[in-house]
């Protein structure tokens, strides 16, 4: 029962990462129907980045708190600016091109960032130096950090302001009336283009925040750790329904849950046939299950088969 | 009409070069016969073999080039299928399970394996929106390594991360590609035999994938490549006709590791990333998709550039005394950059198919893809 515990905690630290991440794949798919390949590269840049700043703060000797701050400010816009750049650069011009052209894109922004971070930052596991500590609660028999509550707090904040962000503001509905029908939109004196920067833009800073708690929460940080972690957030987009915001937020937590709970129990399950370090399959089995069973995710609205 | 004729005339509509006359061929035949030889007189035994692995990139841009080029829809993951053959050779031709198969068998089981797992993988998804399968492939081009890496416990099948090593080479009949032979006074060493074997397959591979992109299916591959909801109100059943192309295209895969196994004598999971998939993929963009030559001049140009670009590093060495930009990352970047690039500005390719630009005006500007997304067609 401890142990069960124990993984619910972790689950629902890991999930609010994955959904975090999840809403900058949901948003851009939205507006755009691509698939951002390099979104979970931009993970990796906002927790590699924020790595060196941190460094580089503490070293000039500014305190913790401020040094966290700086960091944090600068991997957010950094990756903002990043993500804008990419949308601008690789994306804008292909708006009218055929379907396949923008993802075959996407795959080289993707490979591009990733190897240009490990020329920048190497290819080894950078480690966090150990200026963060945490202090440790037992509760029903699990044990939890104040940095794991830290980061749902902080997930389920950033969450709530961009649900406030789409549904009250102008802001919000210039960007729901762009993913409707673009062109209407822009009939309606919407700058299109506008919206669609401000969408990377935000995406792109969540992921930074994401990178940052997957940074703080591991204590490490590596050139090629947006792959995974993104192809798992896509997963839980999709889980959620890719297009929904409020599904990225489910389709996160729930994902976070499913391989807690998966690679805390798989070894027991199968008399130590397949072990924890089959973790990463579970997300992709979630995917095909979804795919088969429920293609519009758990919040979508109409079942898209689309050409 | 009698067999050879029609065997002659086949030959003759499915040709790769207009107007080709059976001189030319016999030329390129004699080229190819004299090329290992020349590649070892010139460069040495290494750019043979470097040449025996771009014969098999080379089928595997044709078969990805079904996939991507003719359909049009997107693998991410296509190295997986390779693996999957290159495995089903390993395992079954080795000391490994003391199976020693023979090639004839093994060539077309891990066709089928591959096959397999293409229906496996294409089936959930391709009734869907075409995106879901460049991430689920992706997905699974993971996953495969995973499993490799990891089922050396608790029963040993792949042997983990080192790989099934002491592979038997070919054997057709009694002629061995394992050892050298002397024929007509002449030495013919495993890789220039490996090379023979090469270039048949290629050229066979090649001749299959122009037969079929000149045939009803490849028509219909077309069809839903440019509009899949004008092609569905033609008649085609897109989706089985798009679960074949990505069947077809994973058998490609399947054979062409078959023979790398035997080739390299050794499989591990190492040869099956990501990265491979991606250098494949370029291969396809960069040499001009839906071009069946094209994609192997591709291969071709995409595995000698790793090789010119070892200097990289001396130079850096001598330039600056030390090396900043590793030769292997700078491909990778130099992939991902062309993708982009080509995508931008030439996205026919350096050798574009013939009919791409009868084909451009339709295919590109006139379905703005922003605007064609209204809410009745929404996810």
């Amino acid at each position: 029962m401890d142990i069960f515990i124990q993984q619910l905690v972790n689950g629902v630290v890991l999930g609010s990462i994955y959904a975090l991440v999840a809403l900058g794949y949901t948003m851009v798919y939205g507006i755009l129907g691509l698939i951002n390949f390099a979104h979970g590269d931009l993970v990796m840049v906002g927790a590699l980045s924020a790595l060196a700043l941190l460094k580089v703060c503490l070293a000039v000797g500014l305190g913790l708190p401020a040094s966290l701050a700086l960091a944090t400010l600068g991997a957010v816009l950094l990756c903002g600016g990043l993500g804008v750049l990419i949308e601008r650069v690789a994306y804008r011009p292909l708006r009218s091109a055929p379907k396949l052209a923008p993802l075959i894109t996407a795959i080289g922004v993707s490979i591009l960032i990733e190897y240009g971070a490990a020329m920048i930052w190497s290819k080894q596991y950078l480690a966090l130096p150990p200026v963060i500590q945490s202090t440790t609660w037992q509760l029903a028999g699990a044990a939890i950090t104040d940095l794991q509550v830290a980061i749902v707090v902080m997930a389920s904040v950033l969450m709530a302001g961009l649900l406030w962000l789409i549904r009250a503001t102008p802001l919000g509905v210039a960007m729901r009336a762009t993913e409707q029908n673009a062109e209407v939109a822009g009939l309606m004196g919407i700058d299109t283009h506008r919206v669609i920067a401000i969408t990377f833009l935000i995406g792109s800073g969540l992921a930074a925040l994401a990178g940052i708690m997957v940074l703080l929460y591991y204590g490490v940080a590596h050139y090629f750790m947006g792959f995974m972690l993104g192809l798992k957030a896509f997963t839980a987009a999709v889980l959620g329904g890719i297009g929904s915001v409020p599904g990225a937020m489910l389709g996160g937590l729930l994902l976070g849950l499913i391989e807690s709970l998966g690679a805390g129990y798989v070894g027991e399950l199968t008399g130590g046939v397949f072990g924890s370090n089959y973790r990463d399959v579970f997300a992709f089995i979630v995917l095909i299950l979804v795919l088969v069973l429920r293609p519009a995710g758990l919040l979508g609205t109409a079942s898209g088969e689309r050409a | 009409m009698n067999l050879p004729q029609r065997i002659a005339q086949w030959w003759v509509h499915g040709q790769t070069w207009p107007g080709a006359s059976w001189t030319r061929r016999l030329l390129v035949v004699v080229a190819l016969a004299l090329l290992p030889f020349l590649l070892e007189a010139v460069a040495g035994r290494a750019w043979v073999r470097i040449a025996d692995i771009a014969l098999i990139y080379a089928m595997l841009a044709v078969g990805l080039n079904l996939v991507v080029g003719f359909a049009g829809l997107l693998d991410l993951g296509y190295v997986a299928f390779f693996a999957v053959g290159a495995y089903a050779y390993g395992l079954l031709a080795s000391p490994q399970f003391g199976i020693h198969a023979s090639f004839l068998l093994l060539l077309p089981l891990g066709a089928i394996a591959a096959a397999c797992f293409g229906v496996l993988l294409g089936a959930p998804t391709l009734k869907l929106r075409g995106d879901y399968l460049a991430i689920v492939t992706l997905g699974f081009g993971e996953i495969i390594r995973i499993f490799l890496n990891n089922l050396n416990q608790p029963v040993n099948i792949t042997n983990g991360p080192q790989g099934v090593t002491l592979i038997d080479p070919l054997l057709l009949g009694s002629f061995s590609f394992g050892k050298p032979h002397s024929m007509l006074g002449v030495t013919v060493a495993p890789v220039h035999a490996y090379f023979y074997l090469l270039v048949c397959m290629v050229a066979l591979s090649m001749l299959v994938a122009r037969r079929l992109q000149n045939s009803r299916i490849g028509r219909a591959w077309a069809a839903i490549r440019e509009d899949e909801t004008a092609a569905r109100a033609m008649g085609i059943d897109t989706r089985n006709l798009k679960l074949l192309a990505f069947a077809l295209g994973a058998t490609f895969g399947g054979v062409a590791g078959g023979l790398f196994a035997a080739v390299q004598g050794f499989v591990s999971p190492e040869s099956f990333t990501l990265q491979e998939s991606v250098m494949i993929l370029c291969m396809v963009v960069l040499g001009g998709m839906g071009h069946v030559a094209g994609v192997v001049l591709g291969a071709i140009v995409l595995t000698a550039l790793p090789e010119a670009l070892r200097v990289v590093g001396p130079l850096q060495k001598a330039a600056f005394g030390h090396v900043w930009i590793d030769p292997a990352d700078l491909r990778m970047m130099l992939f991902g950059l062309a993708l982009i690039v080509m995508m931008r500005w030439r996205p026919a390719g350096m050798w574009p198919a013939p009919g791409w630009a009868r084909r451009t005006p339709s295919a590109v500007g006139s379905k703005p893809q922003v605007a064609a997304r209204g809410r009745d067609d929404a996810p």
